[in-house]
């Protein structure tokens, strides 16, 4: 993180893609715990990876990591728990239900759907540097935007997006 | 929308977030304290004894009180304003709750039991428990604005505290307006005073700084 923070886009990658692992793990326990699948297990995965990446000035680089990840795994979880009316749900045949239409898949089911809810632009400049892999120079070009303009437009739109996921009741 | 997708667009997100929370909030205090100042000397204004009270003990102690108050919130905010809660809050508090015994300990040595009644009730009380409020409001949403760029473990706890470091901005402003020196008083009604501030930020918080 500390490498991330002086702009080494490397380091940044391989922490998200650990963190991203060890999230899965811990919120499918979560999720399990509380009587709930794993089905929409990713969602809460994407939805905290998005919260660590907004909120990573919220770490005190004088301590360490872990506990503010487990923080934040914990916070959301919790947080998804509750919309999804959690003490309503409790239901053994419920769960198990949910068990077996849950494969692994770690294509999250909301992301899309949400994803599709922004701004036009915003969801183009997504789209195209999540799956298509531009670089953000190249999507300006494309889009007949300045590079600045589209770095921008993709910060709002991860905002927005995690502010979508606050919004979402479903 | 796949989890390395998600995390290609994050590394591509190189937006740096603006300066520290600390002095962020800071800024927005004095902001929004600046207004209080501007409705504190449009309406209340300053109390027309103001010099020979700068050099009593109790108005010093009043002042300390309120300014001790005002820092010891400022760095419960910080704290309440991460995803990991520290682990006793409110022995943060500790240090204002010592001072305000002792000096209650001091006013009620300093002079004699029957006028204890007097001095307590004073006769601000009820401008005091306007005056705080009132005055509080426009910080206390300045703070909580900028609190929203935070991620605090309990929302309602970090609205509390900011609700308390508004009501001491506001108290900091009406220590120069109220004559009611005595510890006694000060104590009482200020903290009374504070109360609705700290509730309204707490209900606040837990709405405005999900995240």
């Amino acid at each position: 993180m500390r490498r991330a923070r002086q702009g080494d886009d490397e380091a940044y990658r391989r922490l998200l893609g650990h963190v991203s692992l060890w999230l899965r793990a811990v919120v499918r326990r979560g999720l399990t715990a509380a009587g709930r699948g794993p089905a929409d297990s990713e969602d809460v995965v994407q939805e905290a990876l998005l919260a660590m990446h907004l909120k990573r000035d919220t770490w005190d680089e004088t301590q360490p990591i872990e506990p503010w990840l487990r923080a934040i795994a914990r916070y959301k979880l919790v947080d998804h728990l509750r919309r999804r009316g959690f003490h309503d749900h409790l239901d053994i045949d419920d769960h198990a239900e949910q068990v077996a239409v849950a494969v692994d898949a770690d294509a999250a089911v909301d992301s899309a759907a949400l994803l599709a809810g922004l701004p036009e632009r915003q969801r183009r400049i997504v789209e195209e540097i999540s799956l298509k892999g531009r670089r953000a120079a190249e999507v300006a070009v494309r889009l007949g935007m300045s590079e600045g303009a589209v770095r921008v437009a993709l910060h709002r739109a991860l905002k927005a997006l995690a502010a979508a996921y606050r919004r979402d009741q479903s | 929308m796949k989890t390395d997708n998600l995390i290609d667009a994050l590394v591509a997100d190189r937006a740096t977030p603006a300066k520290p929370l600390r002095w962020a909030l800071a800024a927005a205090l004095l902001a929004g304290g600046l207004v209080s100042l501007a409705l504190f000397l449009a309406s209340l204004g300053m109390r027309a004894d103001i010099e020979p009270a700068l050099g009593t003990w109790r108005f010093e102690l009043k002042v300390g009180l309120v300014l001790l108050a005002l820092g010891l919130a400022f760095s419960l905010c910080i704290a309440l304003s991460r995803p990991v809660a520290p682990a006793h809050p409110g022995r943060r508090l500790l240090p204002l709750a010592a001072l305000a015994v002792l000096a209650v300990a001091v006013e009620l040595l300093a002079i004699p039991s029957a006028s204890w009644a007097s001095r307590l009730v004073g006769s601000n009380a009820l401008v005091c428990l306007i005056a705080i409020p009132a005055l509080a409001i426009v910080p206390l949403a300045a703070v909580l604005a900028m609190l929203r760029s935070g991620a605090p473990a309990s929302p309602a706890l970090a609205g509390g505290a900011a609700g308390l470091l508004a009501a001491a901005a506001a108290a900091a402003l009406y220590a120069f307006h109220c004559f009611d020196d005595s510890p006694l008083f000060v104590v009482t009604w200020y903290a009374l005073a504070a109360l609705p501030v700290v509730a309204l930020g707490a209900a606040a918080g837990h709405r405005l700084l999900r995240w």
